[in-house]
């Protein structure tokens, strides 16, 4: 297993407030990894501890199996070997967009650099740009010389913290895509930092969804959204509602829609409380769980509707009064108090123990 | 507006052409060449040492973490409440062969202290400029570390650089022009000086105008000096609108928590025992000095004649401050109503008139006001066949011409700033809302200009307060302020007198600062 990061059991406070409490996860060579969170939830400063501007007073953090931090020390920076693309960019206003990038290059020869900085600004495609300054740039454009200048000395491990946020919407989605593309043909590690879950799943291999200082749930973007291992998790990543329903067996679980048929988020173990038949739970329904039908028996009258285009995310109002969210294809388009018929079509199933939280 | 500044640079560049009289002759031959060498080695020590003094203190308030860091970053600002020919005096006092700590020293050590530094040669006039104008490079400065150097440090160290070499390859020039900024305001207030020089007998130019102006009563040889004068100060302003103009680097803002750099051992009390050095020369050490001296004395100069000088000082104050806030209030209405290119411009030279050293501008004002006076009284003499006399000469209202010039720069950019706040939505917002005309101004504008106005007003208050040249060259004949009987008193080398005037310049000085650092406290 060669894992170029690790982060085992980190802990950070400042003063009495715990800001990263007892944090762990690890990171593959080559991958990208990303914290996602609410802003506040201390991913952030998780960034900074493996990047080294903050010490850390519990566990420890190995870098190519190397410790880098621990409680009593903390390796300078600039030793570290990690690149960092900073929120707002911090581009040197007093160089150029060709010296920026090649401002980590110092220990090269100058033929080395030059070929170097060439090579980059291809690879960010801001040839044209080399000798402007970077308030000459656009901010999709000082982003890409940030990460370029990132990159430059090719580090072990490159950090990015919140990348995207100061560009508007649809740049974002553009550039982190690219931004992955560029990553990955610099066969970069890279660990990001967002609270944007598309982003997130945009550039991401693997995602640490972090809530008060810890961290929720680590897996694939897939698995967050499929597998939520618990209700942050499953509010947080993408739309849906909780019904209450009452479990049938470790396959079937009944609500008021009728029975949900599909695999459990966990593993059923034998001893599982779960999974005890009459066993009271709620029952994660995605927008996409529920389709329209206007044969179905199931009617809910609209509440709520926002046209996005495609389809129409429709706010419903069950017959037993609950609420639940229904994404339909556009041209089904029904007014606010019309009933509806709709269908439950889900393939698996996420549900959370009544009493537990 | 403009004309009012460009009449008096018309006139004292203009009469650089003029035939050359006998006077401007002898001067050329005797002084010219010392007043050169002078002006040229004050401004290069007063410039290498306020940026050594400025930047180092500012980069350690603003980036490290050490005992009293709170109370440094604010309180290195004071000096700038001492003008600077007070503090060129109490040092002159404290430390000339009769002053108390050469006496002293002679008391212990015998007779003779060859090894003590001349205090009134060149040296002594450039550190006391150093510690009244090293303010201006601290806070610019540290404006600059505060909102890019941690994070540009960051950047640095996660490129392989360690903090000292962060330091110099990225803070410092990115705070170049900021640096610039702060020098060039302390070039300035040294080129403009004329109390400290005068305190030291150090000539330079603006010395050497009073002196051909009261001393060889030579309008003409002044002028010519004054437009020597003109020629370095103008040289200058365009050097740093070089700098300004580079100094719209992409701005990045401050990050919530500034994690500063921790000092401990003897690093800190080092850096503690620098900055208390400095705040104690040039501020705590002259302040008791004019302490203890103002207590000796005020039993018996505070009198009548006192308050006669304070009353004058203040009532000039005012006037100025008014006045100027006025036009100044004027001026940003004009540029707001029209837009154009040629108000733009008018305002940029109205407000150059801060640059113009105080003794230039004096004979700028005299030459064109003695002219419209004899005009005026020819007329009146042959239309009227009055005796007129003198009607503009020697009035208030010179002076407050002069002021006006000068301080014009000084009340715009405060009323200037506040009025960049309402913006074109708000007027709209307002009317929309059914306001308009007086109400409008009443209830909106007033509200939003009243803070602006406020800190104009208070700056113009205390700099004409501080006004020396000015004020001696152009005041009614026996119409003695503050300043002036701090000049008066100094010029004889009675100390102990020229002390109370200036506690109470020191007093009035306190209050823009105590406004500068509610400001940066913010």
């Amino acid at each position: 297993m060669n894992a170029l990061l690790e982060l085992r059991d980190i802990r950070h406070a400042y003063g009495k407030q715990v800001v990263v409490n007892d944090l762990s996860l690890t990171l593959r060579k080559g991958q990208i990894g990303c914290l996602l969170g609410p802003s506040g939830c201390g991913k952030t400063t998780v960034l900074r501890c493996i990047a080294g501007f903050e010490p850390i007073s519990a566990g420890e953090i190995l870098v190519n199996s190397v410790i880098v931090s621990n409680a009593g020390f903390c390796m300078p920076p600039e030793r570290r070997h990690i690149g960092m693309v900073f929120q707002d960019y911090a581009l040197f206003p007093h160089l150029t967009v060709a010296a920026n990038i090649g401002f980590g290059l110092h220990r090269m020869q100058k033929t080395g650099r030059d070929s170097r900085i060439a090579e980059l600004l291809q690879t960010v495609g801001l040839i044209d740009a080399a000798a402007k300054y970077p308030h000459e740039l656009s901010g999709g454009q000082q982003q890409r010389v940030a990460l370029a200048r990132a990159l430059a000395p090719r580090p072990d491990l490159l950090l990015l913290d919140e990348p995207f946020s100061n560009l508007d919407v649809t740049l974002r989605e553009r550039l982190s895509l690219e931004v992955r593309d560029i990553l990955k043909s610099q066969n970069a590690t890279a660990m990001l930092v967002t609270h944007d879950q598309d982003e997130a799943f945009a550039i991401a291999d693997e995602i640490g969804v972090m809530h008060r200082g810890e961290i929720q749930q680590w897996d694939t973007a897939y698995n967050l959204y499929h597998k939520p291992s618990n209700r942050f998790v499953a509010n947080f990543i993408g739309q849906g509602v909780f019904l209450s329903g009452k479990i049938l067996d470790p396959r079937h679980v009944e609500i008021e829609l009728g029975i949900l048929t599909g695999q459990f988020q966990h593993e059923c173990k034998p001893d599982c409380q779960l999974c005890v038949k009459g066993h009271p739970v709620d029952v994660l329904i995605r927008p996409d769980d529920i389709v329209h039908d206007d044969t179905s028996p199931i009617q809910a009258a609209v509440v709520h509707k926002a046209f996005r285009g495609a389809d129409i995310l429709y706010t419903l109002r069950l017959p037993g009064g609950s609420t639940a969210l229904s994404l339909v294809p556009s041209h089904h388009n029904h007014a606010i108090g019309e009933k509806i018929g709709i269908r439950l079509e889900a393939d698996h199933v996420v549900a959370f123990s009544q009493s537990a939280s | 507006m403009a004309a009012l500044v460009l009449i008096p640079v018309g006139t004292v560049i203009s009469s650089f052409f003029a035939p050359a009289s006998d006077i401007w002759q002898h001067l050329v031959e005797t002084t010219l060449a010392s007043l050169l060498v002078n002006t040229f080695w004050l401004v290069l020590g007063v410039a290498s040492g306020t940026v050594l003094l400025g930047v180092s203190l500012a980069w350690f308030t603003a980036v490290c973490e050490f005992p009293g860091r709170k109370f440094f970053s604010w309180a290195l600002l004071l000096p700038l409440a001492i003008p600077a020919y007070v503090t060129a005096f109490v040092a002159l006092g404290l430390f000339d062969y009769t002053g108390p700590v050469q006496t002293t020293l002679r008391a212990w050590l015998g007779p003779e202290l060859s090894w003590f530094p001349n205090v009134r040669g060149r040296m002594g006039v450039i550190t006391v400029m150093i510690l009244a104008f090293y303010p201006y490079v601290y806070l610019l400065a540290r404006n600059a570390f505060l909102t890019q150097g941690r994070r540009s440090l960051e950047a640095a160290q996660s490129l392989g650089f360690n903090r000292t070499q962060g330091f110099l390859k990225v803070a410092l020039p990115m705070a170049r022009p900021w640096i610039a900024g702060g020098v060039m305001l302390a070039l300035m207030e040294t080129l403009a000086d004329f109390g400290t020089v005068a305190v030291f007998n150090y000539d330079t130019f603006t010395t050497a105008i009073y002196k051909a102006w009261f001393g060889m009563f030579s309008l003409a040889a002044a002028s010519q000096l004054a437009s020597l004068l003109i020629v370095i100060v103008f040289a200058m302003i365009i050097v740093e609108q070089r700098f300004r103009s580079r100094m719209r680097y992409a701005e990045t803002r401050q990050s919530g928590r500034v994690n500063r750099i921790p000092l401990t051992g003897w690093r800190s009390w080092l850096l503690v025992f620098f900055a208390s050095g400095t705040l104690f020369l040039s501020f705590l050490l002259p302040v008791t000095q004019l302490g203890v001296w103002a207590a000796d004395v005020f039993a018996q100069d505070f009198d009548q004649r006192y308050l006669e000088f304070l009353g004058h000082s203040l009532l000039l104050s005012s006037l100025a401050a008014l006045l100027t806030c006025s036009v100044a209030l004027l001026m940003v209405y004009a540029a707001r109503r029209h837009p154009d290119p040629a108000t733009h411009a008018a305002v940029r030279i109205a407000t150059i008139g801060y640059a113009l050293p105080g003794a230039v501008l004096a004979v700028g004002i005299f030459v064109p006001v003695a002219w419209l006076d004899n005009w005026l009284s020819e007329l009146a003499m042959q239309f009227f066949n009055i005796e007129t006399g003198l009607l503009i000469q020697g009035t208030l209202f010179t002076m407050l011409i002069a002021y006006i010039t000068r301080f014009l720069a000084v009340s715009h950019s405060p009323i200037d700033s506040a009025m960049q706040r309402i913006t074109g939505s708000i007027d709209e917002a307002a009317m929309g809302l059914g306001l308009n005309g007086w109400t409008m101004l009443r209830r909106v504008h007033l509200p939003i200009l009243k803070g602006g106005i406020f800190t104009a007003a208070a700056l113009v208050f205390v700099d004409v307060m501080k006004e020396m040249p000015i004020t001696l060259m152009t005041r009614p004949f026996g119409w003695d302020t503050l300043a002036v009987r701090i000049f008066e008193m100094t010029s004889e080398g009675a100390w102990e007198q020229a002390a109370l005037p200036a506690v109470a310049l020191v007093l009035a000085g306190l209050l823009p600062i105590i406004l500068l650092v509610r400001q940066t406290e913010k």
